[in-house]
């Protein structure tokens, strides 16, 4: 379904340098049973947050006021696994429209951008500047231009490129989806499927 | 001519149009789904006033949540319920083959595809599951979607999908008694990492691999996804068609030969360039298992753990927690540990052969007190296939409970679930922390390594079981 519209976002962030969180993570299967989109942020990172009983565990970020915001700054090999969208639906729903991270796994990167959420990729160098800004100082804002392409530590002014296609970017920033697109050439796809 | 791979071959074959600027459209053969990633894609197509483009390109069946007691009762969880039951009214009302709970074909959907012959070499393959990678075992490009893309391929029958890098993992030689498929594919992905292959879809070749049953490639292939790639792929070959023919979905008669001679063109030319390559000798290979959370921490079972050295910032962190989550400590063998659970199943190691490697093993032992056992076969057919030669009994008289087909304690969104602080030695795929359950620690290993296991109650190299 159409999405929400991504230009430029200016947030403080949310750290994560765990390596390899993997989807599994981000939302557990056990959580995967409803019929609908809606509502996965309850559960986002179900088993690091709350503890059994399901009191909230103080270590964990999410559970620490001193952070919050819309940008998620993640560890190395981010979204590893399972390729439940679920993942990216529970990030969404809990707030989150952004992804940072050095390195995303495949799926879940594809994930992102098929529902509006921005996985931005940068270099560890400026991943490490970024963790090391926002825990030094937890207002740090960052911004995130699309059209231009930049990722902005606001502090100091530090700014890195990334990477997306044209096609992505421009569905990104009307927030249009791929489907609308397939439709449109519905009669080529015809045409191709007679070979087949 | 340009020197082409079988990934080049397959791929070239089913785009549409290339976006400039942008993604392949890519054109999907065959769809599987199940209960849970697709009943927000049929949702969605509700929303939009659109229906299925082609039903009979989509197969259903519900794997992921479904109880493995009493399935031909109802099922007694609501949330598992309404998804099987949603999945059914989808199926009815798009006209979309279902093989449902209790029906003899029902089973994992990475397991049913291959036993009917509806997975082919040279198609498109796709599902909401990243174990779909399991379907290149056949010389087919398939992989894991998400349910956006579910939505689209019931929309459309295509996806928008960027054409990967290629990489080639050669495994040569002949491999040691003991030695299975799954420990060949746990090795490599020990030597490249949990992330080494994202990017690219892998060819699996060499003598090794061609040596492999269509069941062992499928464990490879299916494991493919756990090193980050999108896939892996198996170039078609003999071994292929005759586990082909005669099956319910695959051609017959003058098609039959007619899909062979194009079957036979599979595969990557000499001297085709792949961006990566890896080459390793089959006779390294030593039964594998792993120790950490996630399926690149893998050893070899007489290994150790190994310690951080040269580990910095985040890397370092990350180990520690991972060990500390486990129990372990770095530098420590595994090799003798207790272990309390073992799990043969999944769309890894819940097929045929597998159950038997698992039987003969123990034929005439008993479990381990210590230890409960769970089987839990991948389908129907192979439950059937189990009762008929006599593994069941087996079986049974070793202590393992058998359980009905299903992913079951593999993702453990049902109740098959590893109790917390438990270890788990386990034929499946995945280690991630809470995988087999919130706590659970899973190893992974090959059903020999697991047999060994549930005789002796400790981590146990098989090899070391046979001599006795």
């Amino acid at each position: 379904m159409a999405y929400d519209k991504f230009t430029v976002l200016r947030s403080t962030a949310v750290p994560l340098p765990t390596e390899n969180v993997d989807t599994d993570q981000i939302i557990p299967a056990r959580f995967l049973k409803a019929t609908e989109r809606e509502g996965f942020g309850d559960n986002l990172f179900r088993d690091w947050r709350y503890d059994v009983e399901g009191n909230p565990k103080q270590d964990f970020v999410l559970n620490d006021q001193t952070y919050s915001g819309k940008i998620l700054v993640a560890g190395k090999n981010f979204g590893s696994g399972s390729s439940r969208e679920h993942a990216v639906w529970a990030l969404y729903d809990y707030g989150f429209r952004c992804v940072v991270s050095s390195f995303f796994a495949d799926i879940f990167k594809n994930n992102c951008l098929n529902i509006g959420v921005l996985p931005v990729t940068v270099s560890a160098e400026f991943a490490d500047k970024l963790f090391a800004a926002i825990l030094a100082d937890p207002t740090t804002e960052i911004e995130i231009n699309l059209p231009e392409q930049k990722i902005k530590l606001l502090s100091t002014g530090e700014s890195e490129s990334f990477d997306i296609n044209e096609y992505k970017k421009d569905n990104m920033t009307n927030g249009f989806d791929d489907i609308d697109y397939l439709l449109n050439m519905s009669s080529e796809i015809d045409a191709f499927a007679k070979g087949k | 001519m340009e020197k082409t791979t079988l990934f080049d071959k397959i791929w070239d074959a089913h785009v549409v149009k290339s976006v400039p600027a942008g993604p392949d459209v890519f054109f999907i053969d065959k769809h599987f789904i199940h209960e849970v990633t697709s009943p927000v894609a049929f949702l969605n197509l509700e929303k939009r006033g659109i229906g299925v483009k082609n039903p009979s390109r989509t197969v259903a069946t519900p794997d992921h949540n479904v109880p493995t007691v009493d399935q031909d009762k109802t099922i007694k969880d609501k949330l598992s319920r309404m998804q099987v039951e949603r999945l059914r009214e989808n199926c009815v009302r798009y006209n979309i083959e279902l093989h449902d709970l209790g029906s003899a074909h029902h089973g994992i959907v990475h397991v049913i595809g291959p036993e009917l012959g509806i997975t082919q070499p040279g198609m498109t393959i796709v599902c909401g599951d990243s174990h779909t990678s399991t379907h290149g075992a056949f010389g087919a490009i398939a992989f894991g979607i998400g349910t956006s893309e579910v939505e689209m391929v019931l929309a459309t029958q295509c996806i928008m999908q960027s054409k990967a890098k290629k990489m080639r993992i050669t495994v040569d030689g002949v491999m040691e008694n003991g030695v299975t498929s799954k420990d060949i594919i746990l090795y490599i992905i020990a030597k490249i990492s949990a992330a080494g292959a994202t990017g690219y879809f892998v060819e699996y070749a060499g003598s090794a691999i061609q040596s492999l049953s269509m069941e062992a490639r499928m464990t490879i292939c299916n494991m493919s996804i756990e090193m980050g790639a999108r896939g892996g792929l198996i170039a078609p070959d003999e071994t292929t068609f005759n586990y082909l023919e005669g099956k319910q979905y695959a051609p017959k008669g003058a098609d039959w030969d007619k899909a062979v001679a194009y079957w036979k063109t599979l595969k990557s030319d000499e001297g085709a360039i792949f961006d990566k390559e890896y080459v390793f000798d089959a006779a390294d290979i030593e039964p594998m298992i792993t120790y950490g959370t996630n399926p690149g921490m893998g050893i070899k079972v007489k290994g150790t753990i190994p310690t951080t050295e040269g580990m910095e910032g985040s890397n370092k962190i990350s180990y520690l927690k991972s060990l500390e989550y486990m129990g372990f400590a770095p530098g420590e063998p595994v090799k003798g540990k207790l272990v309390d659970y073992v799990f043969v199943g999944s769309c890894t190691n819940g097929r045929i052969e597998d159950i038997r490697s698992v039987a003969q093993f123990v034929k005439g032992h008993k479990k381990a007190d210590n230890i409960t056992a769970w089987i839990v076969p991948g389908s129907r057919e192979v439950e059937k296939m189990a009762h008929e030669e006599g593994l069941v009994k087996i079986l049974e008289e070793a202590g393992f409970e058998l359980r009905q087909p299903g992913c079951s304690a593999c993702l453990a969104m049902n109740d098959d679930k590893i109790p917390a602080g438990k270890y788990a030695v386990s034929t499946s795929n995945r280690n991630f922390e809470g995988r087999q359950g919130p706590g659970a620690r899973t190893m992974l290993a090959s059903p020999l390594t697991v047999a060994a296991v549930a005789i002796t109650g400790r981590i146990t190299d098989p090899r070391e079981v046979f001599e006795n």
